[in-house]
């Protein structure tokens, strides 16, 4: 029998899948949805302390295999989104918020209104590579990185994870930063920015002009970056990025992560993909003698 | 598919009604929508009103994405993406089609594919669309107006329960404002009949992903933008509220 169960600090999981967040994440319902197709934890669309239209259209363009987007984190404000929590806690899975900010202060305020909504734990954007002030803007220096982390744990109970941006050099120095700081895991990567050109329109296509690169395309970028901090970290990895089956997530696993993060395949597979990849993954470990996820994590290091 | 079309031509509707036809030969069925780009403006959502190798968007001027789409010429380009959701399920079944204002649009693939009755309604006579071209596939059309202006004085529900009442549809395909076709639903339920609405919410990335077109655990793009009586049954939010931009609830 294998064992799919992991945690990451207090946050217990029925399996190692997590719904990556910007995906169907917005509504209390989608949460719903996606953990009723098998995702082990749902991670929220990335709230702030105001209500957020997030870019004028168009925020995506579809690339082989997945997608450009410059979402430019919409979000309805986190009192609205806490009460989109607490309308449906309990719930059958654990809800992990995003949150982006500004200032270590003000992802301390949105973390605590998480917390205090039901969410099992929090993840740090430090990394959308398309919203001018926040995201990457403030998670590619590790003293910075270092700062907010510090707040953050000191005003939640909850675990924090913080997710990092791979458009940077310093990916290991800021994910030792977290750990340093305190942080109880690293989720990595968000998206790799990119730009795509209209020939006809002689213009950039998405109305931020720049955006963030997601999909199957991607996922070497990830495997190879969860490879690296593996190597210098003691805290759990969160490895994310074009998983769309369960050798992607093998691979992810393989190269340290001790739970995986499903994103752009809830679109160019479906919402579907989560049971697929649960059951591949299973059949996988029982064939090749992996009784539970700690025998096979890091695999590829030995 | 993404691609860049030539707009052909162009057909002034109504007053502030207009559609416009371009090659592009993706393959798409009725009841399907497209995102329409006009650079440096706007992407949005526009239902497809014809669905040949020739398709048609059909747009009332409401805001500033309509407004720039009715400033287009002949010979302009647009960007073009999609066909994305899933469309009507044109089964053979006896049917009542109901379109209220601009929700014309992508019923006419409908009433050039199946046999079907059907009411067209809007709040005065110079509103009503594409009544001309419905009555050479349609042998029964039916008008209402809110102002009494032509056909029918009431509305396009009212209308259409008459002639629910007197035909025997097996069931009822519709567009329009969505309180309109909350009412409509209603009346369907009442009598046992039912029905396929089209639907619509505001729309990001209309591949699926993002939720911001969520009603209830459904996604309008992907999974409707027609919703079948069994799947309406189980939408609180339909008829009642909507998200904006934000992903906030507002009232409809």
């Amino acid at each position: 029998m294998t064992d799919l169960t992991v945690s990451i600090s207090s946050i217990k999981m029925d399996n190692p899948s997590m719904l990556a967040s910007g995906i169907l994440d917005e509504t209390g319902d989608s949460l719903l949805r996606m953990m009723s197709v098998g995702a082990g934890a749902v991670v929220t669309k990335s709230i702030g302390m105001l209500p957020h239209d997030g870019h004028p259209n168009p925020c995506i363009v579809e690339t082989a295999d997945g997608y450009v987007n410059a979402m430019g984190l919409p979000n309805p404000g986190m009192e609205e989104f806490a009460e989109e929590l607490r309308v449906i806690m309990p719930t059958p899975a654990p809800v992990i918020a995003s949150i982006y900010a500004s200032s270590a202060a003000d992802f301390a305020t949105i973390a605590v209104s998480m917390e205090e909504a039901g969410a099992a734990g929090i993840e740090l954007n430090l990394s959308c590579p398309h919203a001018s002030g926040f995201g990457m803007e403030v998670g590619t220096d590790p003293a910075t990185v270092g700062s907010i982390v510090a707040a953050v744990k000191d005003a939640v109970k909850v675990p924090v994870m913080a997710k990092l941006t791979p458009n940077t050099a310093e990916l290991v120095r800021i994910g030792k930063a977290v750990e340093e700081a305190g942080g109880d895991a690293v989720v990595a990567i968000n998206t790799l920015k990119a730009m795509v050109i209209s020939p006809e329109f002689a213009r950039p296509v998405l109305s931020n002009r720049y955006g963030g690169l997601s999909g199957s395309a991607i996922k070497p970028v990830g495997v190879r970056a969860v490879y690296d901090l593996y190597r210098e970290l003691e805290i759990p990895i969160v490895g994310v990025g074009g998983i769309c089956g369960w050798r992607d997530a093998a691979e992810y696993i393989m190269a340290g992560a001790t739970c995986f993060q499903v994103g752009s395949a809830v679109g160019t597979v479906g919402p579907e993909v989560f049971t697929r990849i649960i059951e591949g993954l299973e059949a996988f470990m029982g064939e090749y003698g992996y009784p539970d996820l700690d025998s096979m994590r890091g695999a590829a290091h030995e | 598919m993404s691609d860049v079309v030539r707009i052909k031509r162009i057909s002034q509707e109504s007053k502030d009604t207009s559609t416009l036809a371009f090659d592009w030969g993706a393959h798409t069925v009725p009841g399907q929508f497209i995102m329409v780009w006009i650079p440096g403006i706007d992407e949005i959502p526009m239902s497809l009103s014809s669905t040949g190798s020739e398709k048609t968007v059909t747009v009332r001027k409401v805001g500033d994405a309509t407004s720039a789409i009715h400033a287009l010429q002949e010979g302009d380009r647009i960007g073009v993406r999609g066909p994305y959701g899933n469309g009507f399920d044109l089964n053979g079944l006896r049917t009542l089609v109901v379109g209220g204002g601009v929700g014309m649009a992508p019923l006419m693939p409908v009433l050039r594919t199946v046999y079907a009755d059907l009411v067209i309604g809007a709040r005065s006579a110079d509103e009503i669309l594409f009544e001309e071209e419905a009555r050479r596939y349609c042998s029964n059309v039916e008008i209402s107006t809110d102002d009494g202006s032509l056909g029918f004085h009431g509305n396009a529900v009212q209308l259409a329960e008459a002639m629910m009442d007197k035909g025997d549809y097996e069931q009822v395909i519709a567009c329009g404002p969505e309180v309109m076709l909350h009412y409509l639903f209603q009346a369907c339920e009442r009598r046992g009949l039912p029905c396929q609405l089209s639907l619509e919410r505001y729309m990001k990335c209309a591949v699926g992903i993002c939720g911001s077109c969520m009603l209830g655990r459904e996604r309008v793009c992907i999974d409707g933008p027609v919703f079948d009586s069994e799947r309406l049954r189980m939408l609180p939010e339909f008829g009642r509220s909507r998200r904006d931009p934000a992903g906030r609830i507002v009232d409809l």
